[in-house]
């Protein structure tokens, strides 16, 4: 007999054995239920149907290619272990182990596409559909139990639904009122108040003389330096003062002008001067500013000039403020009037 | 050979003389027709099936997967998915979510005594001073860019060949929330450093937020803890997001998407012996594995070697975030582009009247405009079904060809969307071509108009020539041109060569065993010809063995 018998032992205990279906009782297995699907008997396909054949055109050839992968990869990988072992370095740990992570997928991509059967196989779908008599029963057993939830019950279920709302309501203090405070004027005010200094990121108070013209330097009101919403751009024009707008003469004390940093399109800081044209730049969406006309934009998409902050100078000589924003800075919201 | 064997006797029967075709366990073979667990393997899955009748599973290994390369990219984005985690939990051993001020001593030395961030500290530590950790933190930055592409461009294949129609719609929404997610988790995730480029992209997003009318202000206190930047609440929140809500949100959509794709099995183009009933393609057990397998490998390996090779998110040279301080040529991540683009082109129309401000240069741009693209997004496989009046089951994908107005559509959105993704870099375009800033920005204006126009109108063109040639399903073959003596050219076709194109055979169902038979077609395991082979290396091919009877 040179069937394969099948036997095996298991455990010290003998099995029966086992013919094999095959060549020898002449019934050579046939590819079976080409072009469709059915759970019994199962399909068999003979090792040499043609649908088991490999991709490949050069099956040897293929097969050294991807013993090189392999051996590549290995390469890769013992690569990365020496690097990272030498104390590691970005680039040649990238090189090693991405070589190693290439070759090893090449191999495997390659094995699977070129060496396993080329197919092609078929499987059915089944409709999503159900059948019409499963839709109905579906349908009427939701329908038909729900009714009988509800049969004479209609005032019970109203009340749940009352309180499921009430529960609706109430669940959103924890999980969203208590995330953060209310508004309030939190955005309407700043920190800058009736003669506060101008003191830099350091705390140092400006003096008169402490910039030349075309100098420009960020300023905050003194115990919040480094405030999002206080930061304050102060620049000199020149020596003189000079109006911005109507009603803004005092404003600018020895050619000196301050508008709040905070653009009033999304709030980055406009932190460019060009002096040339003396203008004001957001570098975010590249909003324009006039220096010389109360910040009014010229170009890109901020709404509002920035708001301008009225400035003097005291006996000893030291810039400050004449009066707060007279209005919200920064970009708009809601509740700006 | 006796017909009763004990175990000995058997392994030598599978060396020896008498044996069959195929190479391993040979005696496995025979025991699996009767049904019996004799190999390892075997007793293995029966002694799971006894728990869990994984038997009954086995059409699942024959699970069908149509070859296409365009198949590709949403397996691109789900390995891109699995490397985010892994590099994710790694970077999270290290990172401090906390923007608590501090000096910072680390291996950085330009940056020593500045007051940085733990959050922003935290980060430099793992890029010099964690081993490995630079790689594995670009690496991570690179395949969150790499996943939202990928989902990207998957969802454009799926647009342009109909795969969102009847029965899919569900799995179209469902990828729909998936690319809205990642891009907000990509924001969270490239925010959460605190340097200075994304703190000033976090200041935009508060700004964004407060622009919603009515709501805007009270939502920004409470998801910042107040005026920007709160009270240093903002760090630990898009931390828990970033790093488990969201992700797990994902994990769960990435899901169903699975599901559903395995329950409606996938589409396929159109071609030899495939119908709306059926799907052609290779198995999932072996072929299917061994490829993606590799492609999973493959996406690892690209995404390592950008993680060590390409530098991204260098957030040394852009310094900590300071709110007063700004740098020059501000862009979001690539997949953020197009609402940024959005805002700078937008021109500067604050409605302000009856004691309140909408600032629609904000709102429009970067609320409304990606609420309408996603809601039509979500929308479009009914949108469509209404305009073609088309309800039926498809699953034979469509080429785009044949579909010129869907292409033509989809191509000029795709055109609309990039413009806008350009339009994110006016500073720098003004730099480089050396014209005015007001050129650029009404360029862009007037292109964001019109490029998807004149896209969309030569598609529409290329589409309908494309379709217009006749097609057959006949591969091309060569032809042979010669010159008679006369100097007359006769042009004949060549015959096929084996192997010049596979022969189109009909598929067949997956065969769940694997016969004999290699002798008897004088082939080998590879479908060699044995002939092919010298007698002497016969026995040295792997898995053939030679029967004498």
């Amino acid at each position: 007999m040179n069937r394969e018998t099948g036997v095996q032992s298991d455990g010290g205990r003998i099995h029966e054995p086992v013919h094999v279906p095959g060549h020898a009782s002449g019934d050579r297995p046939i590819p079976e239920n080409h072009g469709e699907v059915s759970d019994s008997p199962l399909p068999l396909v003979a090792l040499d149907d043609p649908h088991l054949r490999p991709a490949a055109k050069n099956v040897r050839h293929t097969e050294r290619w991807i013993a090189f992968l392999i051996a590549l990869a290995a390469l890769g990988f013992a690569g990365y272990g020496a690097v990272y072992w030498q104390g590691g370095q970005p680039q040649l740990e990238g090189l090693t182990l991405g070589i190693g992570l290439l070759a090893i997928g090449a191999a495997l991509a390659a094995w699977g596409k070129y060496l396993l059967p080329r197919g092609p196989f078929v499987e059915e779908r089944h409709d999503m559909r159900s059948s019409d008599v499963e839709r109905e029963q579906m349908a009427a057993a939701v329908i038909d139990r729900g009714k009988l939830v509800m049969r004479r019950r209609g005032f019970l279920g109203k009340m749940l639904a009352g309180a499921a709302g009430i529960l609706g309501v109430v669940i959103a203090f924890p999980v969203i009122r208590s995330l953060g405070p209310l508004p309030k004027l939190a955005l309407d005010k700043t920190n800058w108040r009736k003669g506060s200094y101008l003191v830099t990121i350091h705390g140092r108070k400006i003096k008169e003389d402490d910039l030349e013209v075309g100098g420009i330097i960020t300023v905050f009101p003194p115990g919040y330096e480094g405030n999002a919403m206080d930061q304050t751009v102060l620049l000199r024009a020149s020596t003189s003062p000079f109006t911005t707008k109507a009603g803004r003469e005092t404003w600018t004390p020895k050619g000196y002008v301050a508008y709040s940093k905070v653009c009033t399109h999304a709030g980055c800081p406009v932190g460019l001067y060009q002096e040339q044209t003396q203008q004001l730049l957001c570098p975010c969406h590249q909003s324009m500013f006039d220096v010389l006309d109360g910040a009014q934009p010229v170009f890109g998409p901020a709404p509002r000039p920035l708001p301008q902050l009225p400035l003097m100078i005291d006996s000893e000589g030291y810039l400050r403020a004449q009066q707060p924003y007279d209005q919200p800075v920064g970009p708009g919201f809601w509740e700006r009037s | 050979m006796s017909e009763t064997a004990t175990s000995k006797e058997s392994t030598t029967t599978g060396q020896g003389s008498s044996s069959v075709g195929i190479g391993s366990g040979g005696s496995g073979t025979g025991a699996r027709h009767q049904g019996r667990f004799d190999s390892a393997t075997e007793r293995a899955l029966g002694w799971l099936d006894d728990r869990l009748g994984v038997g009954k599973g086995r059409s699942l290994l024959d699970k069908i997967f149509p070859d296409h390369w365009s198949f590709l990219l949403g397996e691109i984005a789900l390995y891109s998915f699995v490397v985010l985690v892994l590099t994710g939990v790694f970077l999270s051993l290290y990172f401090v979510p906390s923007t608590k001020e501090i000096i910072y001593h680390g291996a950085y030395a330009p940056l020593r005594g500045k007051l940085v961030s733990e959050a922003y500290a935290s980060t430099l530590k793992i890029s010099f001073s964690v081993r490995g950790g630079m790689v594995i933190r670009q690496m991570h930055h690179w395949a969150a860019d790499v996943f939202v592409g990928a989902i990207a461009i998957h969802m454009m294949r799926i647009f342009f060949t109909g795969g969102f129609r009847k029965p899919r719609e569900l799995n179209w929404m469902v990828g729909v929330t998936l690319l809205m997610l990642a891009i907000v988790n990509g924001f969270l995730g490239y925010s959460l450093p605190y340097d200075l480029v994304s703190g000033t992209g976090l200041r935009i997003a508060y700004s964004i937020i407060l622009s919603i009318p009515l709501v805007g202000s009270y939502l920004a206190f409470f998801l910042f803890g107040g005026v920007f930047p709160g009270n240093g609440i903002i760090e630990p929140r898009m931390f828990i997001l970033h790093v488990l809500i969201v992700p797990i949100i994902i994990a769960a959509l990435i899901g169903a998407h699975l599901f559903m794709l395995v329950r409606q099995k996938h589409a396929q183009f159109p071609g030899k012996g495939r119908t709306e009933h059926n799907v052609v393609g290779s198995p999932l057990y072996p072929t299917f594995m061994a490829k993606t397998l590799g492609l999973f490998f493959i996406v690892t390996g690209v995404l390592w070697m950008l993680g060590g090779l390409v530098q991204i998110n260098p957030i040394w040279q852009y310094g900590p975030y300071q709110p007063y301080k700004v740098t020059y040529a501000v862009q979001p991540d690539w997949y953020m582009g197009w609402l940024d683009g959005a805002m700078r082109i937008m021109p500067s129309w604050e409605f302000t009247g009856f004691g309140h401000t909408i600032p629609l240069e904000v709102l429009l741009p970067a609320v409304l405009f990606p609420g309408l693209t996603f809601t039509l997004f979500y929308a479009w496989p009914f949108v469509e079904a209404r305009i073609t009046g088309d309800r039926a089951v498809h699953n034979i994908l469509d080429f785009p060809r044949y579909r010129p107005k869907r292409t033509a559509l989809g191509a000029a959105g795709v055109a609309f969307y990039f413009t806008l993704f350009s339009a994110s870099a006016t500073d720098v375009l003004a730099n480089f071509f050396q014209v005015s800033l007001n050129t650029v920005l009404w360029s862009f204006r007037f292109l964001v108009i019109a490029v998807p126009v004149v896209v969309g109108i030569v598609t529409y063109r290329i589409c309908k020539e494309l379709a217009a040639m006749p097609v057959t399903d006949e591969p091309k073959r060569s032809v042979i041109l010669s010159r008679t003596e006369e100097g007359e050219y006769v042009m004949e076709e060549a015959s096929i060569r084996p192997g010049d194109a596979p022969d189109d055979l009909d598929p067949i169902a997956v065969p769940a065993r694997i016969g004999a038979g290699v002798e008897d077609a004088g082939l080998d395991e590879d479908g060699l010809d044995k002939e092919d082979i010298p007698g002497e290396l016969l026995d040295k091919v792997p898995g053939v063995r030679r029967v004498t009877t």
